[in-house]
C-alpha cells in the first residue's frame, strides 16, 4: 500500500459488494415473484434487471422480489420506487423492456409511461 | 464484479457455528446451485451478530429479515420461498424484529439492539471476516492511512489521550498514557502487544471482535506501533480460540499482501509487522507481565512490577500492551476525532463498553451500550429479563476478580469509577445475572475455586491464602460452618488483596468481599441456622413431604435409591433424612407436589 489514493480505490471497488448491507436511499426495483408471476415469466425479467444493472455499473439500485401483485393476467409486473416519486407500475413485463426501463427510467429518471399499468387501463 | 441482489449473512461466531451454522452454509450454498441462484445471491459468513441465544442467525439482505434458531431444514424454505419468491419466511424471523402489521423493522429498531451503540463491535455480523476488501469497504485502514500520511506520532498520542479512552482489559488505565509512557522510554527497540488472552468464565466479547473483525486490531496495533516507535507486534491469543486464531491468521496474510503490515507502510518509511502467539489457556497468563514472559518462550509467572511494561517488557525492550476491545476503539477516534468519541459516555469513562450477557437472562449475547448505561436497561430492555418472571438478585461483573451488585444498584450507571465505588469492577466484561435461585456463598465459592485453580504458585498470599479461604468457604456450604467464619474470610481477604503479587491475587478475593457486603445475611444462615436461603448447597438441603399434600401413591417410595422413605398406601409418607442422599428424584417423580426441599 503506497498511498490514501490506493486504498481508496479498493474501498470503491469493495463497496459495491457491501453496499447492499447499508441503509440506503436509492432506487428499489420489485419484481411480482408470486406463483402467477413466474409462470408468466418473471425470473428472466429479474434476470435482465440483474444483468443490465452489472452492466452499466449503477450503483445504489436493489432489486428484490415480493408476491402476487395482485392483477395476475397483466404479470409479470415490476414496480419501480425512486426515492421521493410516487411508485411506478410496469406490466407484462419482457427482458427488452427492462433495457428501456433501466436506461430511461433508472438512469434519467423518466418513466416509460407506454410500459405502465396506467397506459393498460385506458 | 457481479452485482448480487441479495446477501446472506449467516452468522460465524463460535456461539452459531456450535449450534451448526456452518452446515447452513453449506446447505444455503446448495440450495442457490439448485435453484441456478448462485450468481445473483452471496452468502457471506460474518462475525456474531450478539444475539447468540437464538442462534443459528441469519440476515437477509435488503430486506433485512433476521431468522433466528435457523435449522438445516428451514433452508430449502428460505431460499425457495424468500430467495426464490420474495416471500419472507414470517414464522422463523425472531419475534421482536416484526411489527405489529407484520413488516420488519431495522435492526436498530429491535429491542436488543435499540439501545446499544456498536463501536468496538461496528464490523460484526455485517462484513466477512476473512476478506479485507470488505473491511477496507467500511473505512478500514483509512485511520492507518491517516496516521501515517498527515500526523506525526506525538499528534496519534495526543489524540488518543484527549479521547479520554481508558483499558478495556479491567483496571481502565487511560490508554494514551500507557502510549505516551511507552513513546518516552529509551531502548533499540519496542514492541506492541494485544492481549487476547480473555480468560473470565462467562467473557466472550475479545473473541468475537477477533473473530468478527480482525483487521480492526490489526490496524489498531499498526497505529501504535506508528506512535511509539515500535516495528513488531505480538496478539497473545489463546489456542482455545480456534476460530479466532483462524480468522487473525487469514488476516495478517491479507494485509501483508496488501502492503498493510511490512515495510514502508503508505510510503512513509514506517515498517511493522504482526505475529502470533498463542497461549495455553492459563488465567494467569491474561495477567501482563506473566502474558510478556510467556510470549518470550517462558512459564507464564507474573513479576513484581515496577519496572512496567512501558519500560522493560517483552525481551526487556518497551512494550505497549492493550486490549483487543482497546485497540477495536483506536482506528475510530482517529477517524472521527477525540471530541467524537467524548461526547460518547460519562464524564470519567468516555465510549462504550461491550458486555458479555451470561447467566439468568433472556437474551443471552454480547451487548455494546455507551457507559453510563444502567445495569437495568442492559438486563431488562436489552436483555430481556430474567427467564420465568424470577425475581433479580445480583449481577457479576469482572468475573473472578469482581463482584456483584446487588438489587438496591440496579440504577447506578456503569462505568469504571461507579462499578468499583459498589465494590465490583468492570473488568473485562462478562455480565452474569443471577436470579432467586442462585446462592451467593455458593457463588463466590466458584468463582474462588476458579482461581485456587488458577493460582500460578508462585506467591505465598495467592497460593496459601485463597486455599484457605475456599477451605473455610466449603466448610460454610457444607454445613460446618462456625462463628468467627466470615471475619476470618474478610481477614484473609484483606491480607491477600495487600501482599499478592499481581493482579490475580490482589483481585482473587473481590467476590466473596463483595457477597460478603451485600448478603453477609446469607452466610450467616448457612453458618447459624445452618440453612441455604436459594436452596442450592446440598449438604444444607433437607427433603420432607408435606402430609396433608401427600396422598399416599408410593410412587416417591418406589423410585428412591436409597430406599429413604417409607409409609403405609393412602397415608402419607415420610423421608429419612439419615439415609436420604438429596438426589432429588422424589420430588420429580411426586404428582402432587407433596415434596418440597428446605
Amino acid at each position: 500500500m503506497k498511498s490514501l489514493n490506493e486504498l481508496e480505490e479498493i474501498r470503491k471497488r469493495a463497496l459495491e459488494s457491501v453496499n447492499l448491507r447499508k441503509d440506503r436511499e436509492g432506487t428499489r426495483v420489485v419484481v411480482g415473484m408470486g406463483t402467477c408471476g413466474i409462470a408468466a415469466g418473471a425470473r428472466p425479467v429479474l434476470l435482465a434487471f440483474l444483468e443490465e444493472i452489472k452492466k452499466r455499473n449503477i450503483q445504489d439500485v436493489t432489486v428484490t422480489q415480493t408476491g402476487c401483485i395482485g392483477v395476475c393476467r397483466l404479470e409479470p409486473m415490476v414496480e419501480v420506487y425512486r426515492p421521493g416519486e410516487e411508485k411506478v407500475t410496469y406490466i407484462k413485463m419482457t427482458p427488452d423492456k427492462v433495457k428501456r426501463i433501466i436506461a430511461e427510467h433508472i438512469v434519467n429518471g423518466r418513466s416509460v409511461t407506454e410500459y405502465t399499468i396506467g397506459a393498460e387501463e385506458k | 464484479m457481479e452485482f448480487y441482489r441479495a446477501h446472506v449473512l449467516v452468522c460465524g461466531g463460535t456461539g452459531c457455528t456450535s449450534s451448526g451454522s456452518t452446515d447452513i452454509i453449506d446447505k444455503f450454498n446448495d440450495e442457490l446451485q439448485k435453484h441456478g441462484l448462485q450468481n445473483e445471491i452471496m452468502v457471506v459468513r460474518t462475525g456474531c451478530f450478539g444475539l447468540c441465544e437464538v442462534g443459528p442467525i441469519v440476515i437477509v439482505y435488503p430486506e433485512g429479515a433476521f431468522y433466528s434458531r435457523v435449522e438445516i431444514g428451514d433452508v430449502p424454505e428460505i431460499v425457495s420461498e424468500h430467495l426464490v419468491k420474495g416471500r419472507i419466511v414470517t414464522r422463523l424471523l425472531y419475534h421482536d424484529s416484526i411489527t405489529e402489521e407484520e413488516t420488519i423493522k431495522s435492526l436498530d429498531e429491535v429491542g436488543f439492539y435499540k439501545k446499544q451503540m456498536r463501536l468496538a463491535l461496528r464490523n460484526c455480523g455485517v462484513i466477512d471476516p476473512e476478506n479485507i476488501d470488505e473491511y477496507i469497504a467500511f473505512d478500514g485502514y483509512k485511520a492507518l492511512g491517516k496516521a501515517l500520511t498527515e500526523m506525526t506520532p506525538d499528534q496519534v498520542i495526543d489524540t488518543i489521550k484527549e479521547s479520554g479512552l481508558r483499558g478495556r482489559g479491567g483496571a481502565g488505565f487511560p490508554a494514551g498514557l500507557k502510549w505516551e509512557f511507552t513513546r518516552n522510554a529509551v531502548g533499540d527497540k519496542k514492541y506492541v502487544c494485544c492481549n487476547a488472552d480473555e480468560g473470565d468464565p462467562g467473557a466472550f466479547m475479545d473473541r468475537s471482535i477477533l473473530e468478527g473483525d480482525p483487521h480492526s486490531v490489526l490496524e489498531a496495533m499498526t497505529i501504535a506501533g506508528y506512535a511509539v516507535g515500535a516495528d513488531q507486534g505480538y496478539i497473545y491469543v489463546r489456542a482455545e480460540y480456534p476460530i479466532a486464531v483462524k480468522r487473525l491468521t487469514i488476516a495478517i496474510a491479507q494485509a501483508r499482501q496488501y502492503g498493510l503490515l511490512g515495510k514502508n507502510i503508505f510510503d512513509s518509511g514506517f515498517n511493522f509487522d504482526i505475529e502470533l502467539r498463542l497461549g495455553a489457556g492459563a488465567f494467569v497468563c491474561g495477567e501482563e507481565t506473566a502474558l510478556m514472559a510467556s510470549i518470550e518462550g517462558r512459564r507464564g509467572e507474573p513479576r513484581p512490577r515496577p519496572p512496567f511494561p512501558a519500560v522493560k517488557g517483552v525481551f526487556s525492550k518497551p512494550t505497549l500492551l492493550n486490549n483487543v476491545e482497546t485497540y477495536a476503539n483506536i482506528p475510530q477516534i482517529i477517524l472521527n476525532g477525540p471530541e467524537w468519541f467524548r461526547t460518547i459516555g460519562t464524564e470519567k469513562s468516555k465510549g462504550t463498553k461491550v458486555f458479555a450477557l451470561g447467566g439468568k437472562i433472556n437474551n443471552t449475547g454480547l451487548v455494546e451500550v455507551p457507559m453510563g448505561t444502567t445495569l437495568r436497561e442492559i438486563i431488562y430492555e436489552i436483555g430481556g429479563g430474567i427467564p420465568g418472571g424470577k425475581e433479580f438478585k445480583a449481577a457479576q461483573t469482572g468475573g473472578p476478580s469482581g463482584g456483584c451488585i446487588p438489587a438496591q444498584h440496579l440504577d447506578t450507571p456503569i462505568d469504571y469509577d461507579s462499578l468499583t465505588q459498589i465494590g465490583s469492577m468492570m473488568g473485562s466484561g462478562g455480565l452474569i445475572v443471577m436470579d432467586e435461585d442462585n446462592c451467593m456463598v455458593d457463588i463466590a465459592r466458584f468463582f474462588l475455586d476458579f482461581t485456587v485453580d488458577e493460582s500460578c504458585g508462585k506467591c505465598p498470599p495467592c497460593r496459601i491464602g485463597t486455599r484457605r479461604m475456599l477451605e473455610l468457604l466449603d466448610k460454610i456450604v457444607s454445613g460446618k460452618g462456625e462463628e468467627g467464619d466470615i471475619e476470618k474470610l474478610e481477614l484473609l481477604a484483606k491480607n491477600i488483596k495487600a501482599s499478592a503479587l499481581c493482579g490475580l491475587g490482589q483481585t482473587a478475593p473481590n467476590p466473596v468481599l463483595s457477597t460478603i457486603r451485600y448478603f453477609r445475611d446469607e452466610y450467616e444462615a448457612h453458618i447459624k441456622e445452618k440453612r441455604c436461603p436459594a436452596g442450592v448447597c446440598q449438604a444444607l438441603l433437607r427433603y420432607i413431604i408435606v402430609a396433608e399434600l401427600c396422598k399416599g401413591c408410593g410412587l416417591c417410595a418406589k423410585h428412591c435409591p436409597v430406599e429413604a422413605i417409607s409409609g403405609e398406601r393412602r397415608k402419607p409418607y415420610t423421608i429419612d433424612t439419615d439415609k436420604c442422599i438429596k438426589c432429588g428424584l422424589c420430588m420429580e417423580k411426586c404428582p402432587f407436589n407433596a415434596i418440597i426441599k428446605k
